[in-house]
C-alpha cells in the first residue's frame, strides 16, 4: 500500500499538467495529503517485526533478460524517510500557495521531485533505485531556474551539475556491482561477498557520489548557493528531502554492498564529517543573507548524519537516520520562515536590513515559528534535533571519542550562528519604540495566511512530537539498522 | 564467391526482395507525380508571367507525394513482415534473418517519420524529387542492412551516400545547403575510397568478400601489417559514416546547412544502418581478430582501434558542443559524442554489447528525428535555429517545448526516458564484456562525457523555459494541416522515447532474439 505514494504522486503530477491552472495547487495539495495519509497509515499499521528487514512489497519482472525487476521494499529506515518526505511535501505545497505564475509547471516539477524521493526510499532494485535517484535531478533545475530569486540561473546550474557529477560516480559504482555478480537486487547484493580489493576502490567511488548530494565537505558548495537561489519550495525540498537522498543511499547501497570497503574508509568519512560540521558552522556565523545562514546550517547538520553513519554502530547509525528525519523537518521550517514569511513580504533577506524592521512586532507568528525552529536547530532538549544529535554523539563516543570533543565545540558555533540570525532578523535593535515598520514601497504587509499557519504547525508538531517521544521512530529504526551487515 | 543463381528462380528472388521493390516503385510513382503536377504548376506560372511555382500548387504536390510515399512505406513494412524468417542468397549477398527484418522495419519507420517532416517544409521547391530521393536512400539502407557480403555492402553504401549528398544540397535557395552538400560529398567520397581500398586488401588476404568466408580464413591468420591496413581502412570509412572523431568534420556543416528533413535522415537512418553493418563486419567478418581493448592488456585487433575512436569522439564531441550557439551544430557535436558511446558496445564485442549498441542507436535515431522536427518548427516560426530563436518556445507552444525537453533529456540520459535505459544497458554490457573491468577506462570516460553533456542540453532547455523571448516571431504559429502532421509526428516520437524508457523489454527482447 505504501507503494501507492509513488503512483499517486506521479499521477498527481500528470493531472496538474492537464487541468486548468487555477486547479494546479489544489491537485498538488490533495496529492500530498493523500501521500502523507498513506505514510501515516503504513507507519501505524505495519508490524514492527516486519520492519526489521527489507520486506518486499511489490516485485514484478521488468526486463528479465537483464535481471531488472520493479522491486519495492520497506524497512524501518526507509519508512522513516518516507514519512519525512510526506511531511515535507505537504508543508512545501502549503508554503507555495502564493505561486502566481506558471503554476502548472511549478507543481508538476515539484511533484516529480517528491515522487522521485518516495521512489528512492522504497526501491529494492539497484536500477530502479538509480532511475528514481537521477529523476530527481532535473526538476530541481527548472524549479530553481524558472521560479527562483538571487542569481538563480547560476545556482540552478551549479546544483544540477554537482548532482549529476555525483551521479556519475554512483553510475560507475552501480555498474561495477552489477557487472560483478549480474544481479541488481539489493537484498541479494547485500548477501554477496565482493573481494576486499574491489571493495577498497568501489566503496569510496560509490559513497563519494552519494555524499555529494548529502553535502559532504568540501563538495558542499552547491548547497548554500542552490538554497539561496531556489524558491521557498525548492529550498524546503532540497534541504528537507533531497539532501537526505544522498545520505540514505550511502547507507542503503554503498555501506550495505561494500561493508569491508566501508570499514577501510569510515575513519575518513568521520574526518570529513567533523570538518564539515565545524567549518560550515563557522562560515554561517559570517553570512549576511539569512538564507545563506540556513544553507550553511544545513551543511553542518548533514555533517552529523555523515558522522553518525561513520560510527558503524547501531546507536550512531540510528541517530543518523533520526537526524535525517529531524533535519528534514527543521530545515523545511527554517526555509519556510526565511523564504516565504519574511522574503515575500520584505523583499530582502539581508540580516542588517531586517534588523531595522522590528519584524517581531510586524509578524509575530513568523517570529514565534522562527524561535521554535531555531531552538530545534540548536538542539534544545524537547525538540527532535536534540534527540538525534545526542544519539549520534553517544554512538560516536564508542568509536571516535576525539570527534565528540571537536563536534561539541562545533555545536557551540551552531548555537552562536542560530542565535545571531534569530536576533538580527526578528529582534533587532530598534531605536523607535513603535518599531520602524518599513515604509518603502516594497513592503507588502499581508498577514500570515492560513496556508502558512497550517504548514508551520505541521512541521512544528513533527519536530516536537519526535523530540518528546523519539522512541516512536527509534523502535522502528533500530531493528532495521541492527539487521544491516556492516556493523562492527 | 559461389553463385547459386541457377538454383534460384526469379519469382523466388522477387519475393525475397519485395520490400525493396515496393520502395523503388513508390519512389518512381512519387517522382512522376512530382513531375506532372510540378510541370503544370510551372506552366500556369509562365502563362501568368510568374517564374515561381505557386505555393498552393507546391503544397498540394507535396501533400500527394508524401501521402504516396507514406503509403508505399507502410506496404513495404507489411512486405517485410511477410518475408521468410531466414534465407541466404549468392553467398551472403542477400541475407534475411530476424535481425535484418527487424532493422529493415526500423529503417522504414525512420524514413516514414522523415517523410512526415518533409510535408511542412516550405523551402523545398520540388517535393516530388525530394521524397523520391529519400525513398531511394531508404532502399540503400535496406540493402546495407540486408547483406553480409562486402561488395553488396559497398553498393548499399554508395546508393545511400549519393542520395544523401543530393538531399543535403537540395535547398537551392540557401548557400549553406550547397556548402553542406559539397562538404558531405567530398568527405563521403573520400571515405568511400578508403572503404573500397580496405575491402580490396581484405579480399586480397582472404580471397573472399563474404563475411562468413572471411572470418573462416582469418581464424588462422595473424595480424600482418597488410591485413591491419585493410581493417583500419575499412573502419575509417565507417567512422566517416557514423561521424566518429577525428572523421567528424563534415557533420556540423551538414547538420546545420542541409534541409532539416535531410539532416534528420542523415542523423537517424544512415546512422542506424551504418552501425548494423559495422557490427556485422567486425563481429562476423573480423571476429577472429578482436584483439583486446583492456587497459592492462591491449592486444592488436580491431577493438582497440574502435576504442580509440570512441574515446576521441566522446572527448571531442562533448567538449566542442559546450561552445556552440546554434542548436543544429550543437546536435551535430552531440552526435559525435553519441557515436562514441554507441561504439562501446561493439568494442565489447559480446552479444549483449551488440544488442546494447543496436538499442542505443535506435533510441538515438528516434530522438534526433524528433529534435530536428522541433528545430524545423522553431525555424519556420522565427526564421532561424540559434539558441536565441528557441527562447520563449515554452510560452509559444508548450507541447512542443515539452517534447523538446523529452528529446534533450533522453540524449543526456535522464530517467525515465529511453536514453537512460540505453546508456545503462550499453555501459553495463561493455563493463561485463571486458574481463576484469578492462574497459573501465573507456566507461569512466563515457560517464564523464555524459556528465559534461548535461550542461549543453540544459542550455537548450534554459533557452526554451527560462529566457525571455528576444526575437519577434516571423510567422504566427499557424495550425495548417501540414503543420499539424509535423506536430503529431513530434508528439508520437516523444511518446516513443518515453515508452522505450519505461518499457524497454519488447525491443530488447526482439533485438536479443534476432542476434543469435
Amino acid at each position: 500500500m505504501i507503494a501507492w505514494t509513488i503512483y499517486l504522486t506521479f499521477a498527481g503530477a500528470l493531472v496538474v499538467l492537464v487541468l486548468p491552472r487555477v486547479l494546479a495547487r489544489w491537485i498538488a495539495l490533495l496529492t500530498t495529503i493523500a501521500g502523507l495519509v498513506l505514510c501515516i497509515i503504513a507507519f501505524v499499521h505495519m508490524p514492527i517485526a516486519d520492519l526489521a528487514h527489507f520486506t518486499t512489497i511489490v516485485s514484478v519482472p521488468w526486463v528479465p533478460r537483464l535481471a531488472m525487476n520493479y522491486h519495492l521494499a520497506v524497512d524501518g529506515v526507509s519508512l522513516t524517510m518516507v514519512l519525512v518526505t510526506g511531511i515535507s511535501a505537504l508543508s512545501t505545497v502549503l508554503f507555495s500557495w502564493d505561486v502566481d505564475q506558471r503554476q502548472r509547471e511549478f507543481f508538476f516539477w515539484l511533484l516529480l521531485v517528491v515522487g522521485g524521493c518516495y521512489g528512492v526510499f522504497l526501491s529494492a532494485d539497484l536500477f530502479l533505485f538509480f532511475a528514481f535517484y537521477e529523476l530527481v535531478i532535473v526538476p530541481k533545475y527548472f524549479l530553481i531556474a524558472v521560479f527562483g530569486s538571487t542569481n538563480k540561473e547560476y545556482g540552478a546550474m551549479k546544483l544540477t551539475l554537482y548532482s549529476f557529477f555525483g551521479g556519475m560516480f554512483v553510475f560507475a559504482g552501480i555498474l561495477v556491482a552489477y557487472a560483478t555478480i549480474g544481479s541488481l537486487d539489493l537484498n541479494q547484493l547485500a548477501q554477496f561477498h565482493f573481494s576486499p580489493q574491489l571493495q577498497s576502490w568501489a566503496f569510496p567511488m560509490l559513497f563519494l557520489g552519494f555524499a555529494v548530494l548529502a553535502g559532504i565537505w568540501p563538495l558542499h558548495t552547491w548547497a548554500p548557493t542552490g538554497h539561496v537561489a531556489a524558491p521557498t519550495a525548492g529550498s524546503m525540498l532540497l534541504a528537507g528531502i533531497v539532501m537526505k537522498l544522498g545520505a540514505y543511499a550511502g547507507l542503503r547501497v554503498a555501506m550495505n554492498l561494500f561493508p569491508e570497503g566501508f570499514h577501510m574508509w569510515s575513519k575518513w568519512i568521520a574526518v570529513f564529517a567533523v570538518i564539515g560540521i565545524v567549518y560550515a558552522a563557522a562560515v554561517a556565523l559570517r553570512q549576511r543573507d539569512l538564507k545563506f545562514v540556513i544553507g550553511y546550517s544545513s551543511v553542518s547538520h548533514m555533517g552529523f548524519v555523515l558522522l553518525g553513519l561513520a560510527t558503524a554502530n547501531v546507536l550512531g547509525v540510528s541517530g543518523a537516520v533520526l537526524q535525517m528525519f529531524s533535519h528534514g523537518v527543521i530545515a523545511a521550517l527554517l526555509f519556510a520562515v526565511a523564504g516565504r514569511m519574511i522574503y515575500r513580504r520584505t523583499h530582502t533577506r539581508e540580516l542588517d536590513a531586517l534588523s531595522e524592521m522590528n519584524l517581531s512586532r510586524a509578524l509575530p507568528f513568523a517570529a514565534f515559528t522562527f524561535v521554535i525552529a531555531s531552538a530545534a536547530s540548536m538542539g534544545i532538549p524537547g525538540f527532535s534535533g536534540f534527540a538525534a544529535e545526542i544519539t549520534i554523539l553517544i554512538g560516536t563516543w564508542k568509536t571516535y571519542p576525539i570527534a565528540v570533543w571537536i563536534t561539541g565545540a562545533g555545536m557551540v558555533l551552531v548555537a552562536a550562528f542560530t542565535l545571531r540570525a534569530l536576533m538580527k532578523s526578528f529582534f533587532g535593535e530598534v531605536r523607535l519604540q513603535t518599531g520602524r515598520v518599513p515604509t518603502d514601497a516594497d513592503w507588502n504587509e499581508q498577514p500570515i495566511t492560513a496556508a502558512e499557519k497550517c504548514g508551520a504547525y505541521l512541521l512544528m508538531f513533527a519536530t516536537l512530537a519526535v523530540g518528546l517521544y523519539p522512541k516512536f521512530l527509534l523502535d522502528r529504526i533500530m531493528p532495521a539498522v541492527e539487521a544491516m551487515r556492516f556493523l562492527r | 564467391m559461389t553463385f547459386l543463381a541457377s538454383t534460384v528462380s526469379y519469382l523466388e528472388l522477387f519475393k525475397l526482395v519485395l520490400p525493396e521493390v515496393v520502395v523503388v516503385i513508390t519512389a518512381l510513382v512519387v517522382l512522376s507525380i512530382g513531375l506532372t503536377s510540378g510541370r503544370a504548376a510551372i506552366a500556369t506560372g509562365v502563362s501568368s508571367a510568374r517564374r515561381q511555382t505557386s505555393p498552393a500548387g507546391t503544397s498540394a504536390t507535396s501533400a500527394w507525394c508524401s501521402l504516396t510515399a507514406i503509403l508505399g512505406i507502410v506496404i513495404a513494412i507489411g512486405a517485410v513482415l511477410l518475408l521468410p524468417s531466414t534465407a541466404s542468397l549468392f553467398g551472403g549477398m542477400l541475407v534475411i534473418t530476424p535481425l535484418t527484418s527487424l532493422f529493415k522495419i526500423i529503417c522504414l519507420a525512420l524514413s516514414f517519420f522523415t517523410v512526415c517532416l518533409v510535408q511542412a517544409e516550405k523551402s523545398l521547391l520540388h517535393p516530388g524529387e525530394y521524397v523520391a530521393i529519400t525513398l531511394l536512400a531508404t532502399v540503400g539502407l535496406m540493402v546495407l542492412v540486408g547483406s553480409e557480403e562486402l561488395l553488396m555492402i559497398f553498393i548499399g553504401l554508395e546508393l545511400l551516400g549519393l542520395s544523401l549528398y543530393v538531399m543535403a544540397a537540395f535547398d537551392k535557395t540557401d548557400l549553406r545547403s550547397a556548402e553542406a552538400g559539397l562538404k558531405y560529398f567530398l568527405f563521403g567520397s573520400t571515405s568511400s575510397a578508403f572503404t573500397l581500398f580496405g575491402i580490396s586488401l581484405i579480399y586480397g588476404m582472404s580471397g573472399s568478400t563474404s563475411l562468413a568466408a572471411i572470418s573462416e580464413k582469418l581464424s588462422t591468420a595473424s595480424v600482418q601489417p597488410l591485413l591491419a591496413t585493410g581493417i583500419i581502412m575499412t573502419l575509417i570509412g565507417f567512422a566517416f559514416k557514423i561521424a566518429a572523431a577525428p572523421f567528424h568534420l563534415w557533420a556540423p556543416d551538414a547538420y546545420q546547412g542541409a534541409p532539416i528533413p535531410s539532416a534528420a535522415f542523415i542523423a537517424s537512418g544512415s546512422k542506424v544502418a551504418s552501425f548494423v553493418v559495422l557490427g556485422k563486419i567486425v563481429l562476423v567478418g573480423f571476429s577472429p581478430l578482436h584483439g583486446s581493448p583492456g587497459w592492462h592488456a591491449m592486444i592488436a585487433g580491431w577493438s582497440p582501434v574502435l576504442a580509440v575512436l570512441a574515446a576521441l569522439s566522446i572527448l571531442i564531441g562533448n567538449l566542442v558542443a559546450l561552445a556552440q550557439t546554434n542548436v543544429r551544430r550543437l546536435l551535430a557535436y552531440s552526435a559525435v559524442a553519441h557515436a562514441g558511446y554507441t561504439l562501446l558496445g561493439l568494442v565489447a564485442g559480446s552479444r549483449d554489447g551488440f544488442s546494447a549498441t543496436l538499442f542505443y542507436v535506435v533510441v538515438y535515431a528516434i530522438t534526433l528525428v524528433g529534435a530536428f522536427g522541433v528545430v524545423a518548427i522553431v525555424r519556420s516560426e522565427t526564421g532561424g535555429d540559434d539558441l536565441k530563436n528557441f527562447s520563449g518556445l515554452s510560452s509559444r507552444s508548450p507541447l512542443i517545448a515539452g517534447c523538446m525537453t523529452v528529446f534533450m533529456l533522453s540524449l543526456a540520459g535522464i530517467p525515465p526516458l529511453g536514453g537512460f535505459f540505453a546508456k545503462f544497458y550499453l555501459f553495463s554490457a561493455a563493463l561485463r564484456a571486458g574481463g576484469n573491468y578492462g574497459l573501465f577506462w573507456l566507461i569512466a570516460l563515457a560517464l564523464f562525457g555524459s556528465f559534461v553533456s548535461l550542461y549543453y542540453y540544459l542550455i537548450v532547455l534554459k533557452a526554451i523555459f527560462v529566457d525571455q523571448p528576444s526575437l519577434a516571431t516571423v510567422t504566427s504559429p499557424s495550425f495548417l494541416s501540414s503543420d499539424l502532421l509535423r506536430r503529431a509526428t513530434i508528439l508520437a516520437l516523444a511518446a516513443a522515447i518515453f515508452f522505450l524508457g519505461v518499457m524497454p523489454e519488447p525491443l530488447v527482447a526482439r533485438i536479443l532474439a534476432a542476434i543469435s
